[in-house]
This record gives structure tokens, C-alpha cells and sequence, in this order.
């Protein structure tokens, strides 16, 4: 018997609530949750408390068993979390999901993640205390002691290897905005982007200029999965779950930067996976959602999901090749992390399916195959692959 | 004494379960100090209660020359700690030292923060010790070699 979750899942429905600047949600953290959970709910056209089971990531703080509560939901089956920081989790939660379901062990389970980093705390500050022990202890006291600070170590080394110029991290940054400016769910939308304000925007930390950063964002996003003999239930045009792995390679989480194989997106040996369990190779992806902590996790993912070689980067990420409709290969079509919102990435899981549906507001035409790559440099990371009735 | 970066970050202390304790010890002694496994003889870094290759909990901290090369770095700019607004650009090194196992440690590369910085140059570690902090600390800094000469 071949174990895989090929084919046997569709997503449902899809919600998001509005996507807010860090601070500017009118609604609690939690509330935000149940309002995404409830869009996606009607998006599927079934009943809240037809939901039996719920998967999340990163240590979302909306509660199963509350959230059950609160949709008066009967019979709570499944309540799970992928364990690791950062927006890794994002396509394992739905391969969780996903496995629930082909197990028997729920029918009907929301995939979800509600973050309002403006009641909670930035990500992109430092912990402000008199003394640090542990790991961080021999990091933080050096002033290394944010995600971009982590990560531009890794990027740093990664471009130094390969060659790869600052106007490869450009590309990225002005793909998502360009797509932004038609999505008018996007924080980003109405103000664009072009190659002058990103070279005279500010340094983060080098190579990341200002634009090179995800936001930092209020809102929820959720997914309704079920088995996929129910998408004909779904009012829309259905997206099959084709594939979703999860890890990371021979020590990857080492402490102090000390991961063997440092200057990767950590997608090596789970990239290969994906394409087995999908049935499919790199060539067959007509359209990525990528997720951006910082661009160069982006451009590291696409070297490692096969997209591109790593000593290409340069002739490969320049813009035109990351727009859709006809780009080489359209990406962060949503405008991403970047310039849609950062939902920790779930917003990617979401656009994929809008992909599959043929309703992005830059869609790809004919696009069957859609594939997420979720929290690069972090461990674990995952990525999951979506498609159409005729990729089954 | 003053130290690279302004004063108010937090402060390292030895982890509460004693895991890296000696390292803090002996930084404050000015000798630098990492983990080898008394089975197999191979260093590992950071600390931890096991031997990755052969899983032995034969642990000890000892002596190593304190120099490296730059394996990767970064110039800082935005400030994510309120004690470093008026911070400036500051470097960040992380430190390969190929004579144990190439492990890696982090540290500030001392010098001009807008000096070029060139992956794979020799750098050697300077303690940079705050005895009169509370609680008092060192921090392992690393500068190039020929500027230390």
C-alpha cells in the first residue's frame, strides 16, 4: 500500500478577515479567528458546527476546545498544533489536517492561524530583560536578536556561495508588490513599488533593505478541509490536496548557527518529498506561493524546491519572470507576506486554492498545479502542493 | 569598560540547568572554552548534554586557541532594542574555527561598523569583560587578525 495524501483531501472553503497594519484590527485576537473561521465556513457553504477538528502553527494562542465552544460546535474530534516558530508550520498544519481525515480520525477540520501582532507583541523586537540565558545567551548580548538579524547570516553566506547580487532579492520584493496593487485585500494595495524606492529604502540589516521584510499585520486566515469525494458539495471549482511534507535536514536546529549545511531555506530534503507523494516535478508548478520572512528565504526555496539552479539566481529572479499571468513562473501572486498581509503565510495556503479556482485577482490562466513553500530557514519548514479535478 | 555595542542588552548568564557554565566561567578568566566529547573527541556547539556523533554524555569544556575565520556576517542597521537607538551600523560575525570541527559562535567583529568584511578572513577572539555590570559578564569578540597584529 502507498501511504500519501495524494488526491484524497479538498479544501472546501477558504475566509480571511480584512488584514490590518500591526494595531489597527477592531477586533480581539480571538474574535478575528472565530470571523475567519466563520468566512471560510460560508465560503464552503456548510455549518460552523459541522467542524469537527482544527489544525494550526507557531503556537497559535486561539484554543481548539474555545474556539469549539464558541461555534457551539458538538463533537470536537481532532485539535492539533504543528510544533516550530515562525510561519514553518503553515503547509504541515494542513498536511495535518489532511492526514486526520484520510485517517478517520475527523471529517471536516479547519486549518487556521489569527495573529494580532499589535495586542500580543512585534516579532521584530527584542526581548527586553536584564539578563538572557540559554541558547540566546550567546547570541542576543551580541545584538543578534530578531528574524531578519537570524536570517540575513544565512542569506549572507547563501549569495557570497553562489554570486548571488541584491537585485535578485529586488525581484521578489517588487513581484508581490506589483501583485498588490491588483488585490485590494492587501495591505500594500495602492502603494506600489518600483526599483528606485527599493534601492533608496532604508537597510534592515544587510542585504535586506526595508522591502526585502515581511510586515507585521492583525488578522486570521482559515481553511475548511474534508474528505474529497465532498468538494462536489463546495460551490466552487474544486482544489485537491495533492501533497504536504514537513521537516528539516541533518541538524538543522544545531544551536548558535551551528546547522551543518547553514546557508539554506532548509528545504532540501523535504522539497524531494513533496514532488513523490504529488507525483509531479518542479516543471509541472504553474503558479507559487512563496513565503517571505525576508526575500532571500524566498529565493533559497525556489532554488531548493528545483525552480532554479543555484548559481542562476541572477538571470532567474528578475520581475517579469515572478509576474503572473505569463511570467516563467508567477509567485506570490497575492503579493504575499510582503504586501498582502503577513498571516503567517496562511494567506499563501489561501491564494493557491483562489489559484485553483481560477479566481486570484492575478490569475494565472489554466492554472492546475499550485504549489506553497512555508517558513524557509526555520525548522521545521513545509510545503504542500494544491491542484485541480485534472491533476487527480 | 565600555563595550562594542552600547550598554542595556541583556546580559548573558549561565543557563539555570549548568549546561554552559563553564564556557561563561572561563570567558571571565579570558580563555575561551567549548564542549568535547571525552568518547569520540569531536567538539560541538552550543552545548549540549549529549554527543551528537556518537551520543556519549562524556562532556567537557576545554581550551581551544581562540581564533577563527569569518564564516558568515552582518552590518546591522535598524535597532530592534531600545538599547541601541542611537546604536548606529553594527557588525555581527559568525565565527567558523577549523581547528575544532569548524564549529560556530557568534560574536561582534570589532573595528569600524563600516568596514568591508570579507567571508573566510582570519579573526581572533578579544573578551570583552563588564566586571562591574549586575550580574558582572564577558562577551567573546572577534577582530581580524592583522588589525590585532
Amino acid at each position: 500500500m502507498t501511504r500519501s495524501l495524494r488526491g484524497q483531501v479538498a479544501v472546501l472553503g477558504v475566509g480571511e478577515t480584512a488584514y490590518y497594519k500591526r494595531g489597527e484590527a477592531p477586533d480581539a485576537e480571538f474574535k478575528l479567528a472565530l470571523k475567519a473561521i466563520i468566512t471560510a465556513c460560508e465560503d464552503a457553504g456548510i455549518s460552523p458546527k459541522s467542524i469537527d477538528g482544527f489544525a494550526s502553527f507557531s503556537n497559535d494562542r486561539s484554543d481548539p476546545s474555545r474556539l469549539a465552544a464558541a461555534l457551539g460546535i458538538h463533537d470536537l474530534r481532532f485539535a492539533n498544533m504543528q510544533w516550530g516558530g515562525g510561519g514553518g508550520g503553515g503547509s504541515a498544519a494542513v498536511g495535518n489536517a489532511a492526514a486526520a481525515i484520510v485517517a478517520g480520525m475527523a471529517e471536516c477540520v479547519v486549518v487556521f492561524r489569527a495573529l494580532a501582532q499589535g495586542q500580543f507583541g512585534r516579532f521584530g523586537q527584542g526581548p527586553q530583560r536584564n539578563v538572557i540565558a540559554g541558547d540566546m545567551a550567546h547570541s542576543v548580548p551580541y545584538g543578534l536578536m530578531s528574524p531578519a538579524q537570524m536570517f540575513a547570516m544565512k542569506v549572507q553566506r547563501f549569495m557570497h556561495d553562489h554570486g548571488v547580487e541584491q537585485s535578485a532579492l529586488r525581484a521578489i520584493s517588487l513581484a508581490s508588490y506589483h501583485h498588490a496593487q491588483n488585490n485590494p485585500r492587501a495591505v500594500m494595495h495602492g502603494r506600489p513599488l518600483d526599483e528606485a524606492k527599493y534601492d533608496a529604502s532604508r537597510w534592515i540589516v544587510e542585504p535586506f533593505h526595508l522591502f526585502d521584510c515581511c510586515q507585521e499585520n492583525d488578522g486570521a486566515a482559515a481553511m475548511v478541509l474534508a474528505p474529497a469525494e465532498r468538494a462536489k458539495e463546495s460551490p466552487h471549482r474544486p482544489a485537491y490536496l495533492l501533497g504536504a511534507v514537513a521537516g528539516s535536514h541533518h541538524r538543522a536546529g544545531a544551536p548558535v548557527h551551528n546547522a551543518p549545511d547553514y546557508a539554506t531555506s532548509a528545504f532540501k530534503t523535504v522539497a524531494p518529498r513533496l514532488y513523490e507523494m504529488a507525483g509531479l516535478a518542479p516543471s509541472d508548478v504553474d503558479v507559487l506561493q512563496c513565503y517571505e520572512n525576508f526575500t532571500g528565504g524566498v529565493l533559497m526555496s525556489m532554488v531548493e524546491h528545483g525552480f532554479c539552479e543555484p548559481d542562476s539566481c541572477n538571470e532567474f529572479f528578475v520581475k517579469e519572470n515572478l509576474l503572473a499571468p505569463n511570467g516563467k513562473l508567477p509567485t506570490n501572486t497575492s503579493g504575499g507576506n510582503l504586501a498582502e498581509c503577513y498571516m503567517h503565510g496562511l494567506g499563501l495556503n489561501i491564494e493557491a486554492v483562489r489559484q485553483i479556482r481560477g479566481v486570484s485577482t492575478n490569475q494565472v490562466a489554466d492554472a492546475n498545479v499550485a504549489l506553497v513553500a512555508s517558513g524557509p530557514m526555520v525548522t521545521p519548514v513545509s510545503s504542500c502542493v494544491f491542484g485541480s479535478e485534472a491533476t487527480l | 569598560m565600555r563595550g562594542y555595542l552600547n550598554p542595556g542588552l541583556p546580559k548573558p548568564t549561565p543557563a539555570p540547568d549548568g549546561l554552559d557554565a563553564p564556557f561563561w566561567e572561563a570567558a571571565a578568566q579570558g580563555v575561551l572554552k567549548l564542549q568535547r566529547c571525552g568518547a569520540c573527541g569531536h567538539w560541538q556547539w552550543g552545548p549540549e548534554w549529549i554527543c551528537h556523533r556518537c551520543l556519549s554524555d562524556n562532556l567537557g569544556f576545554e581550551a581551544v586557541a581562540p581564533r577563527g575565520r569569518i564564516y558568515s556576517f552582518e552590518r546591522v542597521w535598524h535597532p530592534v532594542h531600545p538599547a541601541l537607538r542611537e546604536q548606529g551600523p553594527y557588525l555581527i560575525a559568525l565565527v567558523e574555527l577549523p581547528h575544532c570541527d569548524g564549529v560556530r559562535m557568534i560574536g561582534n567583529l570589532l573595528g569600524d561598523p563600516r568596514q568591508p568584511v570579507a567571508i573566510g578572513a582570519p579573526v581572533r577572539a578579544e573578551f570583552e569583560h563588564h566586571a562591574n555590570a549586575d550580574p558582572p559578564f564577558t562577551l567573546v569578540q572577534w577582530t581580524l587578525e592583522k588589525a590585532a597584529a
